[in-house]
């Protein structure tokens, strides 16, 4: 993922566009392409989409915010996705989410100063057999424990 | 073609992936090279091989010897005393868990043994990304079948007589949607699968996606040309980046090899697949709130009727069914409807994959006739509850279920027997409890969920879970009082009834099941502000007995604040108005002398 204070590269997003302005219903796969560009959806990426697809940008931002996976502000490079899912629950995922609280110091929902590491929750990951779960970007960590967490963040 | 004495199955699940299998993988690939037997043993990563836990599992072939939990560094003796010597390698072997006794052979472990796949046929036996290894199980024999022999009238004929309902939740005859969407007027229509799975604890959709991807661009093939459908799509969350990879791999394959696409086997039909991604938000399972994602917009379900089969994706009738669902339908056309409806119980046929998970020695996917009991599939597959504590319940149906308990152990599990016992089928996940779980902790965990998850547009389902989740959540911090239970099902009977979509209509459903099942714990919470198992932190009391307090200062050093006094070599005591619970004191303490209440 790049990094979340590069320049909005404008010809990435208008081909983007151009690929999918015919396709109706694509506004979903737009958005998580140009959320890969700069790992987040800026106030200006939206509404330049709004204008290329001629739909208000109010419409652009409700789908934007109603999916928990676009974000509408910086993350870090990394996003670390906690399971907090049931199966994660009663195998003891909020130790090990204490544990990178206090590894990172940061909150579910922050980014760490040196914009390295986001915290955040995601639903069910499907990764049961081996809760508690994460991912890290698209990386999946399981049978988690509060060493095996410091280990893995260490790594990065 | 090389002929291989010997073949190295290695689980290449996201499981296993996440216990380090590529390494193992790569490991056997340099090392066989450095053995000059490359062309001798062939090995094979394949989709989820079930048993999660053990993780990473491999089984070699032609002996079958299952091997659990293998590093890197286990690869050379596995290589040098196994495939040269023959000798199994004993300390990877897999071990019963209430015995220890030692169990070489995949076939033998009841795991795998009381299974019966059809479903999950060929995940962790074929290479997903080798559709030669899927044909040569039979794979798109079924579709050539019915392009070339069948009418789609004789499909949905087949369909409709082996009984196969939908293994996504509601367990709607399959047959039937098919025929409905066949018989709405219009000429453009749509198949989707429906692989948006998002109950907690199910994870078969994942499996069959990241280890079978062929079987669903077949059966949808298959489904396409029954309905008169020429497009379909694959919702698939994005949770599973694997699934989505192993899925367009898959659909390019199978355009190549002209089993997708323009006239497929020359037939003059046509059918295409193209992926959706979905962006996070589980009320997208919900097939209404899935369309309009499809379709680009917020995911939020609307009222039904109409049902997608008359109007669906962009107002056209569409055929919308789940992953597991899907698979089944290959083997159905292959072996027949008689075949595959002496399978299972009077009214729900087949098998089902169940997913293990929670407290319970053996997690993984499993496969089983219906109407297997709670019982085997816990005890028997699942080896039962690990460190010998006591089974408590079992939440099938996911948030939207309810909870079994020790006297629905032998209930056969079907769509039917489930809901007589207060839960339901759901997608198929089972999360076990045992006696250090609270039912109203779990409760409220589910609750937490689908109030997080409900999209907003009803108020039933905005306002009401909200309302029920404060309740619980009072009564967890030792603030209920009696007449919460009654509110509590007061406002389950009428989000029930009155919410949109199924989310908000089954949201209430682990809140009254606990009530029914566990209505005494609650009870403690409320009367006597205690938690029995020991969960719910706010009603947990942390002291130190002055007797087995032999003054070290350990407990007072690692407590984060600062909640513990004392002089050396005296009784320590902790201040209750600063202890925060965490617990660290009871693990430091060496002379077992701190307690909780």
């Amino acid at each position: 993922m790049a990094k979340a204070n590069c320049p909005l590269p404008t010809s990435n997003l208008s081909e983007i566009l151009d690929k999918y302005k015919q396709s109706p219903g694509s506004l979903l796969e737009i958005l998580r392409e140009a959320q890969a560009i700069n790992g987040y959806l800026s106030r200006e990426v939206l509404q330049l989409i709004a204008e290329e697809l001629g739909i208000p940008e109010s419409k652009v931002y409700g789908v934007a915010t109603f999916y928990s996976l676009f974000k509408t502000t910086p993350t870090g490079q990394y996003i670390i996705r906690i399971c907090e899912s049931a199966p994660c629950h009663i195998r003891g995922a909020q130790d090990v989410l204490a544990t990178i609280e206090k590894t990172l110091g940061i909150k579910p929902g922050e980014t760490t100063p040196d914009g390295k590491f986001s915290l955040e929750f995601t639903s069910c990951l499907g990764l049961c057999g081996v809760a508690p779960a994460m991912m890290i970007n698209d990386q999946v960590f399981g049978n988690l424990t509060g060493d095996r967490v410091r280990e893995i963040i260490n790594s990065f | 073609m090389n002929l291989y004495r010997a073949h190295v199955l290695i689980c290449g699940g996201a499981g296993c992936l996440s216990s380090g299998c590529k390494a193992v993988l790569d490991k056997f690939n340099t090392e066989l090279k450095a053995h000059n037997l490359q062309d001798e043993i062939n090995v094979v990563e394949t989709g989820c091989i079930g048993t999660c836990d053990l993780g990473p599992v491999m089984v070699v072939y032609p002996e079958g010897i299952f091997y659990q939990k293998v590093a890197p560094e286990d690869v050379t003796e596995i290589i040098e005393e196994h495939l040269i010597k023959g000798r199994y390698v004993t300390r990877l072997l897999y071990e019963r868990p209430a015995s220890g006794e030692q169990i070489p052979f995949y076939n033998e472990i009841n795991f795998f043994r009381k299974q019966q796949r059809i479903a999950l046929r060929n995940v962790g036996l074929i290479n997903p990304e080798v559709i030669e290894e899927y044909i040569a199980q039979d794979g798109y024999l079924a579709l050539g079948k019915v392009l070339s022999t069948y009418t789609p009238e004789q499909v949905i004929q087949v369909l409709k007589d082996s009984g196969l309902r939908g293994r996504g939740g509601a367990g709607f005859p399959t047959g039937l949607k098919w025929e409905f969407t066949k018989n709405a007027p219009g000429d453009q229509k749509y198949v989707i699968c429906n692989a948006d799975e998002g109950d907690p604890g199910a994870f078969m959709d994942r499996s069959v996606l990241e280890g079978d991807p062929h079987s669903v661009i077949e059966a949808m093939t298959i489904a396409g040309y029954a309905v008169g459908a020429n497009q379909g799509y694959i919702y698939v969350r994005a949770e599973y980046p694997l699934a989505v990879q192993r899925l367009e791999d898959a659909i390019k394959k199978a355009h190549e090899f002209g089993m997708l696409g323009e006239n497929i086997f020359g037939t003059g039909f046509s059918f295409d697949l193209e992926i959706r991604v979905g962006a996070g938000a589980f009320v997208c399972g919900e097939e209404t709130a899935l369309l309009a994602s499809i379709e680009g917009k917020r995911g939020e379900p609307r009222p039904k009727p109409p049902f997608p089969a008359s109007q669906g994706l962009w107002g056209k009738p569409t055929l919308i069914n789940n992953v597991e669902t899907f698979a089944n339908i290959p083997v159905i056309i292959n072996r027949g409807a008689d075949w595959f409806k002496q399978i299972g119980t009077e009214k729900s046929k087949g098998t089902k994959v169940f997913a293990l998970a929670g407290k319970v020695n053996n997690t993984g996917l499993v496969e089983v006739p219906m109407g297997t009991t709670l019982r085997e599939v816990i005890f028997e597959l699942g080896g039962g509850i690990p460190n010998h504590k006591r089974f408590k319940a079992a939440q099938t149906g996911g948030p939207s279920g309810g909870c079994l308990t020790e006297k629905d152990l032998d209930q056969p599990m079907d769509y039917e027997s489930l809901v007589a016992a207060g839960s339901m089928m759901g997608s198929g996940g089972l999360i076990v409890m045992d006696e250090d779980n609270c039912m109203v902790d779990v409760a409220r965990f589910f609750l937490e969920f689908t109030q997080d998850e409900s999209c907003g547009k009803c108020t039933p389902c905005r306002v009401g879970t909200k309302r029920m989740l404060e309740i619980l959540t009072k009564i967890t911090q030792g603030k209920g009082e009696e007449k919460d239970l009654e509110l509590l099902e007061e406002l389950a009977t009428s989000i029930k009834a009155t919410a949109l979509c199924g989310l908000g209509q089954s949201a209430p459903n682990p809140v009254l099941s606990t009530i029914r099942n566990f209505r005494d714990e609650y009870l403690a919470h409320i009367r006597e502000k205690r938690c029995p198992a020991k969960v719910c932190r706010a009603l947990l009391q942390y002291s130190i007995s002055s007797e087995l307090c032999k003054g070290c200062g350990l407990c007072a050093r690692n407590c984060p604040e600062n909640a513990i006094s004392g002089e050396p070599k005296k009784p320590y005591t902790i201040d209750q108005e600063k202890c925060i619970k965490c617990g660290n004191c009871l693990d430091k303490c060496p002379f077992n002398a701190i307690t909780l209440k």
